[in-house]
């Protein structure tokens, strides 16, 4: 069989694993071109580290054909594990080293010669803030410096398509903020990221395309604001001043679903000025006064709530959060 | 480069940061250098005096004799929980992260597990010359010509090679970093079990049997022949083909186990 894989950084076909029993990726397909950012969605247990850990050779998958820079997985890994890099969900440094060191020793199993590894440390280091950290040991590093380490040593060899595995898990949101931009720039430079995350709102600020998986297959894919615009959510919310006010709103606009409780009025709706123009005016001619508006346009989470039809959350930490209200 | 190349390199990566662990952590070599020491200070000011009084002495110059005895067993128990190191080091980098970005590069599969290897054999040897040293300031000589050391030494390498090839097989097959201190600690009972301490023929039967069976024994004769004099005769080959066998099965076990690690482990 030949495939054409031109643009295409990475390419999976029909990918299968289990863990005895238990099936983990159930003939999953996805392509990402070379060049974007490619997010796999997912909540935990979804089967997303397991994609990673086939596509970068970890482990082997159980079928399908898989090629990650135009070489096959299976027939030619060291060919593949010579142009990725893998920032893996779990700390990948050496704690015994310093900063520097960890990356002296991936300049050295890169082949680098003393001097271009050399030039090449002090880059990433300077680049990744952590030129004044670069000789105290991995001991003294908070948690954003080591997850920046990690990606430095990733990206000592110059790799072409980069694996980040829930790159931002566990970290505060500057240092969250910091390492987007770190994905952002990386992409600007042209390398492939491949990039898993249960966070919607990671998918939607960096990715070009989003795949969801969810108990091992995908169940949407597309552009985020394909994604988005596929599925309904849209609205305007309106709060009133009392409940007459509602009851007189509701009147008016007929299709609005009503909250007695809060007052407040979701009239759906494409977001369009024409359509919040069109409810204003309604409101305005009976004289009704609003409170207070807001715009909702669907995001991830609509997304994913409509093709999983589940939460992103998983179903124990809703119910800490209901304990927790409770 | 050549593949070859390749390896030799990474290997020699791996070996230096491997060195770079054992220099800025000093406690886990310190730990195993004086656990022999302890040994040899004990037996030969405790037990000495009397243990040296069953080997023709009396007195001093019965804890004289036992110091000339004893000492080629220590220098083996020295090699035996040397090697306990190994799998502690091992297990602890298979139980961490790095391993992984090491199996996502383009680096020789061996490098990992050589690099391990030959530095905890130059730490055996570093802690070997340490007990050595002890053992020369507290009184034992030797009359063994140059020739003689050079052969003590080369078989006391070979015997540390094969158990720290067992003993990094047994890092990679714990689950822990825990077990993987634990497992290999049969390997500093051995020793007791053997020649170095007392003569087998000292021991009842059963006992008497395994002892002149296991490989500690001939190691320690044919080191004691070389460094003290007396007869070595078979010894020296069976603590050959003992240390070649062991170090080529565990050999051949830890590589198995290494890459086999890569299929399992569902998360």
């Amino acid at each position: 069989m030949t495939i054409n894989l031109a643009g295409q950084a990475i390419s999976a076909r029909a990918v299968r694993r289990s863990f005895g029993e238990h099936i983990v990726l159930d003939e999953v397909d996805l392509t990402v071109a070379e060049g974007t950012i490619f997010s796999l969605l997912g909540p935990n247990g979804a089967g997303k580290t397991t994609m990673v850990r086939i596509l970068t050779t970890l482990i082997p998958a159980h079928g399908g054909e898989i090629w990650v820079g135009g070489h096959n997985v299976v027939t030619d890994p060291d060919a593949v594990r010579a142009l990725i890099g893998v920032t893996g969900q779990f700390s990948a440094v050496d704690n015994l080293l310093t900063g520097e060191e960890n990356l002296r020793l991936m300049a050295d199993l890169r082949h680098l010669s003393r001097q271009a590894g050399r030039h090449r440390i002090a880059e990433l280091l300077e680049r990744f803030d952590l030129t004044g950290a670069a000789r105290k040991p991995l001991s003294t590093y908070s948690g954003g410096m080591r997850r920046r380490l990690d990606l430095a040593m990733t990206l000592v060899g110059n790799p072409s398509v980069i694996f980040l595995d829930e790159p931002t898990t566990g970290l505060d949101p500057r240092s969250r903020r910091t390492m987007w931009q770190i994905i952002r720039e990386l992409a600007t430079d042209g390398v492939t990221i491949f990039l898993t995350t249960q966070y919607l709102d990671e998918a939607d600020q960096l990715a070009d395309y989003v795949a969801v998986l969810d108990h091992g297959r995908i169940v949407a894919e597309g552009t985020p604001a394909e994604l988005k615009r596929r599925i309904p959510g849209g609205h305007i919310q309106l709060r009133f001043a009392g409940s007459d006010a509602l009851r007189a709103a509701v009147s008016v606009i007929p299709n609005a679903a009503p909250d007695d409780d809060q007052l407040i009025l979701q009239v759906p709706g494409d977001g369009s000025i024409a359509s919040l123009r069109r409810v204003l005016d309604e409101l305005h001619d009976a004289r009704i006064d609003v409170e207070h508006l807001s715009i909702h346009t669907p995001d991830l989470d609509d997304v994913f709530f409509a093709v999983t039809g589940h939460a992103a959350i998983e179903p124990a930490t809703r119910q800490e959060e209901k304990a927790l209200q409770l | 480069m050549t593949s070859l190349a390749y390896t030799v390199a990474d290997s020699a990566t791996m070996l230096r940061r491997n060195l770079k662990h054992q220099l800025r952590y000093p406690s886990l070599t310190l730990m195993l250098a004086g656990f022999p020491i302890v040994f040899l200070l004990l037996f030969v000011y405790v037990f000495g005096g009397q243990l040296g009084s069953g080997l023709g002495g009396h007195g001093a110059e019965g804890r004289s004799a036992y110091l000339t005895y004893v000492v080629p067993g220590i220098l083996i128990i020295t090699v035996a929980s040397a090697a306990l190191g190994t799998a502690i080091s091992v297990a602890t980098d298979m139980t961490g992260g790095i391993i992984d970005r090491f199996r996502t590069m383009a680096i020789s599969r061996a490098a990992v597990l050589t690099g391990h290897v030959i530095g905890s054999l130059l730490q055996t040897l570093a802690v070997l010359v340490l007990v050595a040293g002890v053992s020369l300031a507290i009184g034992f000589r030797s009359h063994a010509s140059a020739l003689e050391w050079l052969a003590a030494v080369g078989v006391l390498t070979l015997f540390a090679l094969a158990l720290i090839w067992l003993s990094a097989a047994l890092g990679l097959a714990a689950k822990s970093v825990e077990t993987a201190s634990n497992t290999p600690m049969f390997l500093t009972l051995l020793p007791f079990l053997s020649s170095g301490f007392v003569p087998t023929a000292s021991m009842p039967p059963g006992l008497r049997q395994f002892a002149e069976y296991e490989p500690f024994t001939p190691v320690t004769q044919t080191v004691r022949g070389l460094l003290t004099g007396g007869p070595i005769g078979a010894h020296a080959i069976a603590a050959i083909v003992w240390s070649v066998g062991i170090a080529v099965a565990s050999y051949f076990w830890a590589v198995r186990l290494y890459n086999r690690r890569r299929a399992a482990e569902p998360n």
